[in-house]
This record gives C-alpha cells, structure tokens and sequence, in this order.
C-alpha cells in the first residue's frame, strides 16, 4: 500500500507554478524525508496530501487511495503544519479536548502522559509557551489521534538540537508502536540522515529525486580519478555533478547497481544522504559553480546533537 | 515495502458516519466564548436598563395621558419632561441601535473565518477528522443563531420601551430608524450583517480590513434597502388628500413616498403604517435568505478555495 501517491500533480498560483507534473508514490512504513530549498514546492505537496488546497493538475490520493481531504483521508492522516498553528487563547487543556471532540479517535491519556513529561502545563495558554513547547504539543496532539500517516512541515526549525533529537525519538516511537507512516519535510539535513529511509527532493517546483535511502545511497557513487579523462567518462555515465580540484575530478553520478565501470586510476566512493541531496539541488538549480542554496546548507552539528547523540 | 507493519483499516462503516453534530456546540463555546457571551450580555445589559428607565418613562407617559387640562402647567411641565429628557434617552438608544447589526458583522462575523486564515489556524481546524465543510456550518450556525436570537429578544424589551414615543413624537413606526430596530426586521439584519462579515471575512483573509469593509457594505446595503427597495415592497396607495397623506385625519402616521401634480390636484402616494408587518415579514424574508446564501457560499469557498 502506499501512503502517499500523486500523478502528474502540480499546482499554479498565478502564473507561478509551485509544484508541476509530480508523480510519486510513497510505500507504507517509512519515515519519508522530503528535502529540497525555500520555494521549492514542499508546503505546496504537502499542503495538497492533506486536502488543504486542490492541485491545479492531477491527483493526490493518501492511505491506499483515498483521495486527499476526504473524509476517510482526514481520519487517518494528521498534519502539523509550519510554525504549528494552535489557538493562541487557548490553553493546552483545551487544546487537548478541543482536538478530541474533532477526531473519531483520540488518545486522551497518551496525550495527558505526554505533555506532562514534557513539563507542558495544561492550563498554560498556548500563546505563552515557547516555540518548542507549541512544536511539542502540535506534535502530541497530532499523535493522540494515532494516525496511520503523520505530516510534519518543518517540525524540527524551533527546536533546539535536544528537543529535535527527543521529537524524532517520539516520531520512531509511535511508527514502531502503531505502525505509523511519516512525511517530514526539514532543512536539517543531519537530523534527517540518521531517521529518514524515504527521501523526496523538491527542487523549482520539481520532483528530482525519489526513492528508498538504501537504494539510492547503493545506486549512487563518487567516483575520483584524473581531472583530465573527466570528461571522457562523464558521457559514459549518469553524473550529477562534477567537482574538479587540482588535477582530480569527483564525479557524483548514478552508477546503478551493481556498481558501474570501473577505470584505471579511478577510484569510487560511497556517498553520503547529505552529499548526495546537495549535488541533486546543485544539479537542478544554480549549477556547480554558483552559491549552494542557502536554505540548504546543512544545519551545523552543533556540541548539543553530538552531546545527545 | 513493509506493508505488513500498517494495521488494519479501521471499519469503514463507522469511519463514513459523520461524526455528531454536538460535539462542535463545545468546541464553538470554546473558541468563540468571547463572542457567544458579549454579544447577548450587551443586549442583555441595555435591555434591563430599558426595562428600569421604561418603568419610570411609562409612569410619565401615564401621567401625561391622564393629565386634563393639557394647558394647565402641570401638564406642560410632564410633557416637557417626557420630551425633553425621556426622549432624549430614547432618540440616544434608538440611533446606538442603529450601529449594532453592524458592530455586529464587523465584530462577530468578520473574524470568524478571516482570524483563522490570518494566524495560520485553519491549517490545524481544517485537518482534523471532523471536516472542514462541516466545522464552517457547525460555527457559522451556532454564532449566528445565537447573535440572531439575542437581538430578536432585544426587540421585544426595546419595543415595548419604544411605544410612548411613537405617538408622542408623531414618529411613523415606518420611518428608516425605527422600521430598522422594531418588529423582526432588527433581528434579521443582525443576521444579514453577521453573514455578510464572514463572507467578506474569508474573501479578505484579513480580520481588521475586512471589519471595517463590513461596516461599508452593510451601511450601504441598509440605505439602499431605505431609499430604494423597501417603497416598493408593496403597491403604494395614493391619496389627493393632504391630511391623510400626513396623518392628520388617522391616529397613525403613514410613510409618504412622493407627491406630484396633475393638473391643479396634488397626489401623494404613501405606504399606511398598518402595513408595518406585512413590510417587516417581506424585508426579513430576503434578509434571511440573503444571509442563507452568503454564509452557503463562504463554506462552499472554505471547500473548495481555501488556499
């Protein structure tokens, strides 16, 4: 069964397209990483998986085929949206009935147990709490209907690196615990590395890249030999991104599987998630030579990730 | 693919039924308290003070009425008093009350939808289970009910207060203040600004621009209903008899539309006030089913235009 599947999807304001011709198909069972700069259409799909908008073309079915912001979709699937909008003048309490009455299901107890370990009063008003506090209780009310796919649209940006390591703690939890399938779309791309197995990359309102972690980390290779034959085997092979120091080239390309030629004084490399989502970005925007997009630099590994780790 | 991980699809029969409708009574008194408790508590506020400064005023009126010979000064010092202070206080209500449908649709409509839009809410609202078609009629009607219901009971206190006045002032209870604020026709506009403010609210998604173009429409909406559609509600009659078409000859002041000239007779059309129900019934009867149609079509764009 797949989760999230989209044909020839695409969505215009305007004259702008956000997001066009997307076809995609996520299977059951996998934290989905999707990836891709500030504009790059990732709210837009996110956005048409949970019915909030229509697209402008194709479709967006969720859960096996249930067409997107139907009522039996809305059942199973539970979205945080950016910046985790909630009743300002509301208090967590509240917020806790509030989302109970709305669901057919809704866990109260786990919800209760979860929000006092996280020291969130429950008769605080959801305006007073900090950005982190909020992320945590638009996740834990997300939770509580014990959805059968959860959407995260950048749950991790308030976050400090403790609090991300415990959310995605709590995110794996309940995928082992109910069998809960997840979209995550973050910039923090070292945080996604250790969690994701699914990886979309959104680029200029694009789909680039999808596919199993595995299988793309296993597709995909470094390959380092002399700059001077570079250009030789890059017609010979699928690169996405050639980078010359000196006289040595490294070509990122898709090698397939098994791993593809091999020449003399090359060598090949594994890649990791992050080089390989960096050179997909740079392929498909700007080019090699220009300014990574800023939005994607990876998130620093602060001493607080690697404390916690 | 580890398909084999996902649990079973809840029963399909039970995930159709809609969820109950009462369960959105809580949630509405939770997110619009504010609302749902002033607007019948202002109502309710004037209404006892009416109630309080109408017992004296009625004892005025009484006594003024009672009082022979009309020249006497006792008399004249009663009636100065009935007109001067009394319906200085009455004048003050009737005009305030004239302003409320439109605080109302401002106040009350207006933000309902355009707040969610503006903060980002409606990404949370319009995800849960419960649908957000059905969210959008559960609010709207409860609010709407609820608003409609506190002026309708306001009119009856304000009515009551009001009754001296129409023939002590020679005032036609079919002129533009008071037609507006007596009868069912208060009501009804309370309901038709409130609709109109949500409309506007979700086609401006911003809570204080679409306040204040609230307050526009409906004040032109009102004075059109005044200068243009209610005079032809019903065939007007048409009298060359200045005194009836002043009154003079009736107890009662009818609503004079126009006069002209044929030949040397000079004709006047006018609505008599005995058709003040008839009049209340046909402009309550389009305001209901205008408001019906704006908040139908601002939950057809909560589905289907929301981002």
């Amino acid at each position: 069964m797949n989760v999230i599947e989209t044909s020839g999807l695409g969505k215009r304001y305007g004259h702008t397209w956000a997001l066009r011709e997307c076809t995609l198909a996520i299977p059951a069972g996998h934290l989905a990483a999707l990836v891709g700069p500030n504009g790059a259409g990732k709210t837009t799909l996110m956005n048409m998986t949970v019915g909030l908008s229509g697209p402008t073309t194709g479709t967006a079915t969720v859960l096996g085929g249930q067409p997107a912001g139907s009522p039996c979709a809305l059942d199973g699937v539970a979205f945080v949206a950016q910046d985790t909008p909630a009743y300002r003048n509301l208090s967590a309490g509240d917020m806790l009935h509030l989302t109970g009455n709305l669901n057919r299901r809704f866990d109260q107890p786990y919800a209760r147990g979860r929000l006092g370990e996280l020291g969130i009063p429950l008769g605080k008003k959801v305006g007073r709490l900090s950005g982190g506090q909020q992320a945590q209780l638009a996740l834990t009310l997300a939770l509580a209907r014990r959805p059968r796919l959860l959407i995260l649209d950048e749950p991790l940006a308030m976050l400090d690196p403790l609090a991300r390591q415990d959310l995605m703690a709590t995110v794996l939890a309940a995928m082992t615990d109910h069998g809960m399938s997840v979209l995550l779309s973050s910039h923090a791309l070292a945080e996604l590395e250790r969690v994701a197995d699914y990886l979309v990359l959104l680029s200029g309102g694009r789909l680039r890249l999808a596919g199993e972690v595995d299988d793309l980390l296993a597709e995909h290779q470094v390959l380092t030999g002399p700059a001077a034959e570079a250009d030789r085997y890059a017609g010979q092979l699928d690169v996405v991104q050639t980078r010359r120091a000196e006289a040595q080239a490294h070509l990122l390309a898709r090698t397939g599987r098994p791993a593809g030629p091999r020449w003399p004084g090359w060598e090949a490399h594994p890649v990791s998630l992050e080089e390989l989502v960096l050179a997909y970005l740079r392929a498909s925007g700007a080019g090699p030579g220009a300014a990574p997009p800023p939005a994607l630099s990876p998130v620093p590994r602060t001493e607080g990730a690697e404390a916690a780790r | 693919m580890t398909t084999a991980t996902m649990p079973a699809p809840p029963g399909r029969g039970i995930a159709r039924r809609p969820m109950p409708w009462r369960r959105m009574v809580w949630v509405t008194w939770r997110q619009h308290r504010p609302t749902l408790i002033s607007v019948p508590a202002l109502f309710g506020a004037v209404a006892l003070f009416l109630l309080i400064a109408g017992l004296k005023m009625h004892h005025d009126n009484a006594l003024l009425a009672a009082c022979h010979p009309f020249s006497a000064a006792r008399c004249q010092r009663l009636n100065g008093e009935f007109n001067g202070t009394d319906w200085t206080l009455a004048n003050t209500v009737l005009i305030l009350l004239n302003l409320a449908p439109a605080l109302i649709g401002a106040f009350a409509g207006a933000p309902v939808l355009a707040r969610e839009l503006e903060t980002g809410t409606y990404r949370f609202a319009w995800t849960q289970g419960y649908g957000r078609a059905r969210w959008t009629i559960a609010t709207l009607t409860l609010i709407a009910v609820t608003v409609t219901a506190a002026a309708g009971a306001f009119t009856l206190v304000f009515g009551w207060f009001f009754q001296p006045y129409l023939a002590q002032e020679d005032l036609s209870v079919l002129s533009a203040t008071v037609f507006d604020t007596h009868g069912v026709a208060f009501a009804a506009w309370t309901l038709a600004a409130f609709a109109i403010g949500v409309l506007l609210g979700m086609l401006i998604r911003r809570t204080v621009p679409a306040m204040a173009v609230t307050l526009g429409v409906y004040y032109g909406l009102a004075t059109a209903t005044w200068l243009v559609l209610r005079k032809h509600y019903l065939p007007a009659s048409v009298t060359s008899n200045p005194r009836i078409a002043t009154g003079q000859l009736t107890s009662t002041s009818p609503w004079v539309l126009g006069s002209w000239r044929t030949g040397t007779t000079r004709w006047w059309s006018y609505l008599p006030d005995s058709r003040f129900w008839a009049l209340q019934w046909i402009e309550s009867g389009w305001l209901l089913a205008l408001s019906v149609l704006l908040i139908a079509a601002a939950v057809w764009l909560v589905r289907h235009r929301a981002t």
